[in-house]
């Protein structure tokens, strides 16, 4: 990492350099450096045996036979005499170099195997892989077993043995983690800036996959370790007095009764090592992973709750009801991510969700039928369907959830259960609902995939998920949706992922769907076409509130919130070869930065002072339509940032 | 599905070779003469001719392997060197110990890992802290040393169970069953702990996923997606890692047959070892190949069962 | 009219080996001249992005040629190939997996200069220029991916693919990843900087409306083939082929309204 940077180093910049070092995140986890300090000194110990060891291993003293620990003795001895305490860390050499070799047998022989296997591809490939499979399949222990029985009970042949068996396994480990990092994009780029491939190999490919080498290495090490004690446990190796860590296992099992301390330092030191090395791999991994991710800021937000809205988009006689809705993620679900949201939906509207990544529009819809996952949380407000109260009521929301309320999903094909026919998910959703046989739920499935106009129901019944299109699927859930006969459907980007041809059918049968049941629908999107051609009426949500809720005629003709004006404005429909459209500049506040006052004003070109004073209320904009602006009027006037 | 029983054969035929193989070219590699090892330095100069000829040392290597590859195919693993018995019908005489043994801690690792990590991964609290802590003992202390603490605890002070020894289930059905109980406990911990870790890690996985989202949102309980299907979704990950748990529960019992002083293979191949006795520890190798190949078999078939993608693959 | 650039002639790209190969481009042709972009549209598995891979090099022609500067580039030999490195320059999809993750920003930008031989100095130079261009500080040099947003990480991917100043620039599906406020920028970004460079352009894309913004010329795609091609205005104003329109007319827009359509107003003035 820091070579990286010296190689680059010379961008003269003063600015306090951020570290995502490798290096640096490992030395952050204080289990890990417990770990390492461990090997570290245990190692050392072995290596220094003739220094610092206090007593010699093997000689005998039977005028102190099997004692307890104590200030002469700080392990206690065996029942010879023998001072433990030297004998473990002389036998840290016979263990310790053992592991010791068969990683680095492991090494030499699985790193470049597993690397030329990946680069080579083809029958180069098929063939080391058909090898691979056979190695792999060779009973371990019986093979080490013949090489100590004829290389006369020797512990280096067993280690050499086991290092060259385990090589094919982790051989195939880092040769998919090779393929897996040349599939990467920045790895394409490379290769047509006109890297040679030796050049992107030790730049891009190795230290990409420098994480997996090690921490298979250490959970390599620590199964090694387990052999090497096991193997010496039975005799072989070092023949006695010669001390080892298994041979003192073997040695206290014979006094166990008798003594049974021996066996704590003797079996602690085993399980000290192979512990910090199955922790250091850990570490290893969780450092790897976090240094690709950003990292997540969490801040109390809790001092400064948003002003509730005195105004707010409300229906005459609405069927949802969201009331003042403030959502929470991380440690306390202190980082609010949804603030105060209130709106109405009515029987049989369709009303569009609008904004884009990070406003909180998918945690509204979700939260709505209780599916946040992960750690958050509804830290206040109410949802109410059809008057009854869901939040922290679960069994209110259970009966809604597909009777009341039917949720349709962004990706078709993971919202199907992989291993389950989608006949049995779809007959399983209606005895759900209809509590009846088989036969009648199976009659009812194909009625629902008719209504979904699915051609071929049998067909599309038998099948697997993985056997239907994505544009199929999306129909299957739906009809899954519809199996409850819900009153509202929360459709959280359903055409998102789809083909424009197959999108474009399916917002069609959404509508079909809609005008035959009259249900309702949520329609959660970003993409202001399908809110046009959708919907009746929209909301608009920024940094986790809604900014401005109006009727789609409304809303699209004559926005009332620079947000929406300036989010419409950069739509590239319509832009002609060569047109500059107009940007919005800057970036949505994370939510640990949202400022006090109306979190578009950095990025607003209206903004007085006065608009970062203090929070933003909702206020009437016109006829059933709301904004969270100050300068609306300013707004009316101004005709710069808009397209027409 | 018979392709695959087909390919497997296959593979095991060339498994054992391979294997088998190994083994003899290493010990032409081998420093100094067999039958002086097997009878000490003090033999007769008669004597070592003798047993080089009766065990075929004389002849060049490949003409040995042959001739033990041709045996094999008859059914005849050689005699021992140091008792001068049959491989085959030592071997006979105690895979049950062993197969018993083995059969016995996959169950109980399968059944304990499986429910232990479906548990740990609904419940976050305490649950979820105990099986990290009983995973890191099991991870990090050895078999053979908690074998032999089960022996100070249940068999020693309790006198619950017996500390060594075998009783075939013809003699006693109990007392077998009471026999085992020890050695596929100490076998069982590491696998339990590594199963259930697993379990954790891709039931987590598997309820983070969007069809979970949505049969939550069908309105089914939170009991049926667990039971059927997240279980069966998580299953399959772990279907792989039990069959290699299978494989080292294998390499274990060589170590937990020695402690338990249980007649099986392992502590056959154990003293076979240590008196340089190789038609034993090779005929041992060949059942150990078989069962490993029966175990990689079983997985597929599973596999194939709850995976229907990996159906039509195959 | 002056020579192209690139000219892809007949060509054929096959995935698979053995019984499971399979054509996924046939007889795909087109030229781009320079400062001049042509547009691939079509649905997932139309072949676009094959295309484009195949332009670049990065996946292997089955049949037909595709030239740079009239030079057959399968005949280049392997020193010549990574040398045309210079002169032609990727952007992809994924702004999240195109950096490289274990390097600074500083780092990718520099690698294609010194890749090429440049003087270093100049490269840094031209480094800080093309940073402040698209919009970023001097100091994203020294931090790693992970710390932008997906948009400015697109715009990182720009300015490192401009470092070696190419002539020629492959763009597949840029924005399709990125907000619709942030799509605009990159938009912007890119034809202005095909504006000011000369650069000719191979748009990949889904989106007809992107397209429009940026294209000279636009061939459609559907299932590896070329079905239509012409003129950008004239392809999205005036269609011949059935399944452009059709690509055309599924498009969700502004002025397709649900609440004034006759056979929904009822539904949707309910709550009114």
């Amino acid at each position: 990492m820091r070579a990286a940077a010296a190689q680059t180093g010379s961008f003269a910049v003063p600015a306090r350099r951020t570290s995502t070092g490798f290096t640096a995140a490992l030395l952050r986890k204080p289990v890990a450096i417990a770990a390492l300090v461990v090997l570290i000194v245990l190692v050392v110990a072995a290596i220094a045996a003739p220094l610092i060891a206090p007593y010699d291993p093997i000689v005998q003293d039977t005028a102190a036979t099997r004692q307890g620990p104590s200030w002469v003795h700080l392990l206690g001895t065996d029942s010879l005499g023998r001072d433990l305490l030297s004998r473990l860390i002389w036998g840290g050499r016979d263990s310790l170099g053992g592991v010791a070799l068969a990683v680095a047998v492991m090494l030499v022989i699985a790193l470049p195997v597993g690397i030329t296997t990946a680069y080579a591809g083809g029958r180069v490939d098929r063939v080391i892989m058909s090898i691979i499979d056979i190695v792999m399949s060779v009973p371990t222990i019986i093979i080490t077993f013949a090489a100590l029985a004829i290389f006369a009970n020797s512990m280096t042949a067993a280690m050499i043995t086991v290092g060259v068996l385990a090589s094919a396994a982790f051989a195939r480990i880092f040769r998919s983690a090779v393929l897996a990092t040349r599939k990467e994009l920045f790895v394409s780029a490379a290769t047509v800036t006109g890297l040679r491939p030796f050049q992107i190999l030790t730049r891009h490919v190795l230290p990409h996959a420098t994480g997996v080498v090690l921490v298979q290495t250490s959970l390599f090490a620590a199964a090694t370790l387990g052999i090497q004690t096991g193997l010496s446990f039975l005799a072989f190796g070092p023949p006695p007095p010669a001390p080892t860590w298994g041979g003192m296992v073997a040695d206290a099992s014979k006094v166990l009764a008798t003594h049974p301390w021996m066996f704590v330092p003797t079996g602690g030191v085993i399980a000290v090592a192979t512990l910090a090395l199955g922790l250091l791999g850990d570490g290893i991994r969780d450092a790897n992973a976090e240094r690709f991710t950003a990292p997540i800021r969490t801040r109390d937000l809790f001092q400064k709750p948003a002003a509730v809205d005195s105004v707010v988009p409300t229906v005459a006689s609405p069927l949802l009801s969201v009331r003042d809705l403030s959502i929470g993620f991380g440690e306390h679900s202190g980082l609010t991510v949804v603030d105060a949201v209130s709106f109405d939906i009515a029987p049989g509207e369709i009303v569009g969700l609008v904004g884009e990544s990070g406003s909180g529009k998918t945690v509204t819809a979700l939260a709505v039928l209780g599916l946040l996952g992960g750690t958050g949380r509804i830290t206040r407000g109410s949802i109410t369907f059809d008057g009854l109260e869901l939040v922290g009521d679960l069994r209110a929301l259970a009966a809604t959830r597909g009777s009341g309320i039917g949720y349709v999903s962004q990706e078709p094909i993971t919202s199907l259960d992989p291993t389950f026919r989608v006949g049995s998910q779809l007959i399983e959703a209606v005895r759900h609902h209809d509590r009846c046989s088989r036969a009648v739920a199976r009659r009812r499935a194909l009625e629902l995939l008719a209504a979904v106009k699915i051609r071929e129901p049998e067909r599309v019944l038998r099948s697997y998920p993985h056997e239907i299109s994505g544009g199929m699927a999306q129909r299957v859930i739906i009809a899954r949706a519809l199996a409850g006969r819900p009153r509202l459907l929360i459709a959280d980007e359903p055409t998102t992922a789809l083909d424009v041809t197959v999108q474009a059918e399916v917002l069609t049968l959404l509508r079909t769907v809609q005008q035959e049941t009259g249900m309702a629908i949520l329609l959660v999107t970003h993409d202001w076409g399908v809110v046009a051609e959708t919907c009746s009426r929209a909301l608009v949500m920024y940094a986790g509130q809604i900014v401005e809720s109006a009727g789609v005629d409304d809303l699209l003709d004559r926005p009332r919130h620079p947000y929406t004006r300036a989010l419409l404005a950069s739509n590239p429909h319509g832009a002609r070869r060569g047109e500059t459209l107009p940007t919005i500049g800057g970036t949505v506040p994370s939510p640990a930065d949202w400022p006090v006052g109306c979190r578009f004003a950095a990025r607003c070109p209206l903004a007085v002072d006065e608009c970062r004073a203090a929070p933003i209320p909702l206020i009437e904009a016109g006829p059933a339509r709301t904004s969270r602006c100050i300068r609306i009027d300013a707004l009316i006037t101004d005709t710069a940032g808009g397209r027409p | 599905m018979l392709i695959l029983i087909a390919r497997r054969a296959v593979m095991s035929v060339v498994l054992i070779v391979v294997s088998s193989l190994a083994i003899f070219v290493l010990m032409s590699f081998v420093p100094g003469d067999p039958a002086l090892t097997i009878l000490g330095e003090h033999a007769t100069p008669e004597a070592l001719q003798r047993l080089r000829e009766s065990l075929g040392l004389n002849r060049p290597l490949y003409e040995q392997y042959g001739d033990w590859l041709f045996g094999l195919i008859r059914g005849d693993l050689g005699t021992s060197i140091f008792s001068g018995e049959p491989v085959a019908k030592l071997i006979g005489l105690r895979v049950g110990v062993t197969v018993s043994l083995m059969v016995g801690s996959v169950v109980v690792i399968a059944v304990f890992g499986v429910a232990l990590g479906l548990l740990s991964a609904v419940r976050e609290g305490w649950v979820g802290r105990v099986v990290d802590a009983v995973s890191l003992l099991g991870f990090a202390l050895p078999g053979f040393w908690i074998a032999i603490v089960l022996v100070a605890i249940f068999a020693v002070t309790l006198r619950v169970f017996p500390a060594t020894g075998y009783v075939p289930p013809t003699v006693s059905p109990t007392g077998w069953l009471l026999s085992l109980v020890l050695p596929v406990i100490a076998l069982s911990i590491g696998g339990i702990t590594i199963i259930a870790k697993q379990m954790r890690d891709s039931a987590r996985d598997v309820l983070a996923r969007d069809y979970i989202r949505v049969l939550r949102a069908t309105g089914l309980s939170e009991r049926r997606i667990l039971l059927l299907h997240v279980l069966r979704n998580a299953a399959v990950p772990t279907t792989t890692l039990l069959g290699l748990t299978a494989v080292s529960v294998l390499s274990g019992a060589v170590f937990i047959e020695n402690v338990f002083v249980l007649p099986g293979l392992g502590s056959l191949v154990t003293s076979a070892t240590l008196r340089h006795d190789l038609p034993i520890v090779l005929g041992v190798g060949v059942v150990f190949a078989v069962i490993v190949i029966v175990i990689n078999l079983l997985v597929d078939l599973a596999y194939g069962v709850l995976n229907p993608k990996a159906r039509v693959v195959s | 009219m002056s020579a192209p650039i690139v000219a892809v002639t007949d060509l054929a790209v096959d995935f698979g080996s053995g019984r499971t190969r399979r054509r996924v481009i046939e007889g795909v042709s087109f030229e781009i001249f320079p400062g001049r972009t042509l547009a691939l549209v079509g649905e997932s598995g139309s072949g676009k992005t094959t295309i484009g891979m195949a332009v670049l090099g990065l996946v292997p022609a089955a049949e037909g040629s595709v030239e740079f500067d009239g030079n057959v580039i399968a005949n280049l030999r392997a020193r010549e190939r990574r040398a045309l490195g210079r002169e032609r320059q990727v952007v992809f999809q994924d702004p999240y997996s195109s950096l490289d993750p274990t390097k600074t920003v500083g780092y990718s930008l520099l690698e294609p200069a010194r890749a090429h031989g440049m003087d270093r100095a100049a490269a840094r130079t031209r480094a800080f220029e093309l940073l402040a261009r698209v919009g970023l500080d001097a100091v994203a040099a020294l931090r790693y991916p992970a710390q932008f947003s997906g948009g400015q990480r697109q715009r990182i991917a720009v300015a490192r693919a401009l470092m070696s100043s190419p002539r020629f620039l492959v763009c597949d599906e840029p924005v399709s990843a990125l907000d619709l406020s942030v799509q605009a920028e990159v938009m912007n970004l890119l034809t202005s900087l095909q504006r000011e460079l000369g650069l000719a352009m191979l748009f990949v894309s889904h989106d007809l409306a992107v397209v429009r913004q940026i294209s000279d010329e636009i061939v459609v795609l559907q299932h590896g083939r070329i079905v239509e091609r012409g003129p950008a205005e004239t392809i999205l104003t005036d269609p011949t082929n059935p399944y452009t329109r059709r690509l055309i007319d599924a498009a969700p827009r502004l002025d397709r309204r649900a609440s004034t359509t006759p056979e929904t107003e009822g539904a949707s003035n309910a709550h009114l």
